[in-house]
């Protein structure tokens, strides 16, 4: 079984983590989208810390004699999916990065060439 | 082949020269006019891959289209603004030279003779298909080499040069790079396997380039391993990669 100091202590730090990202989200600094993984993170390392019968079920089937390590490679894994996630997001962001700075030039070339023709018809009196 | 000839064959195909540039205020000026000399019905564009030396600016001055972009993209983003810019002006044929001197422009005839005669949908001017001597290091020639050899044998054509971005391609071609172009180190390795992968028709003739007279490559060789590895890596993944468009069947 888990020690109980050790319990209180996840448990404790697993709540702040939730109000942290709970206030982010209401302060509007975090997405929704991006902040599900982290809940979900939260909320798992807490589950499992309050409910100790179910930590030790948990490490007793994958072969962990001490059960706390279990909570770690949970947080472990679940920070590795986050990560991973932030990857794809990243290629997201930089694949829309390349063509907008692709679309600025298309579009600021033209535009130089409009300013150009107006001001030379500017010129010619009309 | 005269390029009078050329021009007669060309026809009335739309035909652009993009130039990928960055800081190369000294030599831009220079590729615009050898450009027109060989065929004054180029349309050239010069994409400036934020430079801060005036190589926009100049390129505007030689009477090329510029199109700037807003931060360095680097090669592979810069070049592909090009092949949009040609995708969107509907034209039929592009060639793709370099801002610092090392493509000469006199031999554009060679690499635009198959694309007019069809025999080609992507021409590329090799420096290792026999027109004169290319100077190299020892171990940038082995490398040459092997990835001639991985490249050949996976898009079933014969090539000897895959990092050669001297190249003409025709209105299919085009399409597909301005969908689709790899970006980062060795990019034209990359570009060469997903033409394959699209089946397109590559074909390679000899040409000459010019020694660079700057910026000598500072890769050292275990950084050159690195990036092999690197780019092996993103040419294994790309076999397998959905494509990111279709083309359409040829007429």
């Amino acid at each position: 079984m888990i020690p109980f100091r050790v319990a209180v202590f996840a448990s404790i730090a697993a709540a702040i983590f939730l109000l942290v990202i709970f206030e982010l989200i209401r302060s509007r600094r975090l997405q929704e989208r991006y902040a599900l993984l982290w809940l979900i993170t939260g909320g798992v390392i807490l589950i499992l810390a309050l409910w100790r019968d179910a930590l030790r079920l948990v490490s007793e089937q994958i072969g962990i004699a001490y059960p706390p390590s279990a909570l770690f490679i949970v947080g472990f894994l679940f920070i590795l999916v986050v990560l991973l996630h932030y990857s794809t997001v990243l290629s997201e962001l930089a694949e829309k990065n390349v063509r907008l700075a692709q679309d600025i030039a298309l579009v600021e070339e033209r535009l130089r060439l409009h300013e150009r023709r107006e001001e030379r018809e500017a010129a010619e009196g009309r | 082949m005269q390029p009078s000839q050329l021009e007669r064959r060309l026809g009335s195909r739309k035909r652009i020269a993009i130039v990928p540039a960055l800081n190369e205020a000294e030599t831009i000026g220079r590729v615009i006019r050898e450009i027109r000399e060989v065929d004054p019905g180029f349309e050239i564009v010069v994409v400036d891959d934020g430079s801060d030396d005036g190589t926009g600016e100049l390129a505007e001055a030689a009477g090329a289209r510029m199109l700037r972009l807003p931060f360095n993209l680097g090669i592979g983003g810069a070049v592909q603004t090009g092949y949009r810019y040609a995708l969107a002006n509907g034209f039929d044929i592009a060639v793709q030279i370099d801002g610092d001197g090392q493509h000469d422009p006199r031999q554009l005839p060679h690499i635009l003779v198959p694309l007019v005669d069809g025999e080609a949908d992507i021409v590329i001017g090799s420096r290792f298909a026999g027109a004169g001597e290319y100077k190299a290091t020892i171990h940038r020639r082995m490398g040459q080499r092997v990835w001639a050899a991985i490249v050949s044998a996976i898009v079933r054509q014969p090539l000897t040069d895959t990092s050669s971005s001297f190249r003409a391609l025709n209105r299919r071609s085009l399409s597909l790079f301005a969908a689709d172009y790899p970006h980062g180190f060795l990019e034209t390795v990359e570009a060469t396997v997903l033409a394959g992968k699209y089946h397109l028709r590559l074909k390679e003739v000899p040409v000459t380039m010019r020694e660079r007279e700057l910026g000598r490559s500072s890769l050292t060789i275990p950084l050159s391993l690195f990036y092999s590895a690197k780019v092996l890596l993103a040419v294994f993944v790309s076999l397998f990669r959905r494509p990111a468009i279709r083309l359409e069947e040829e007429p």
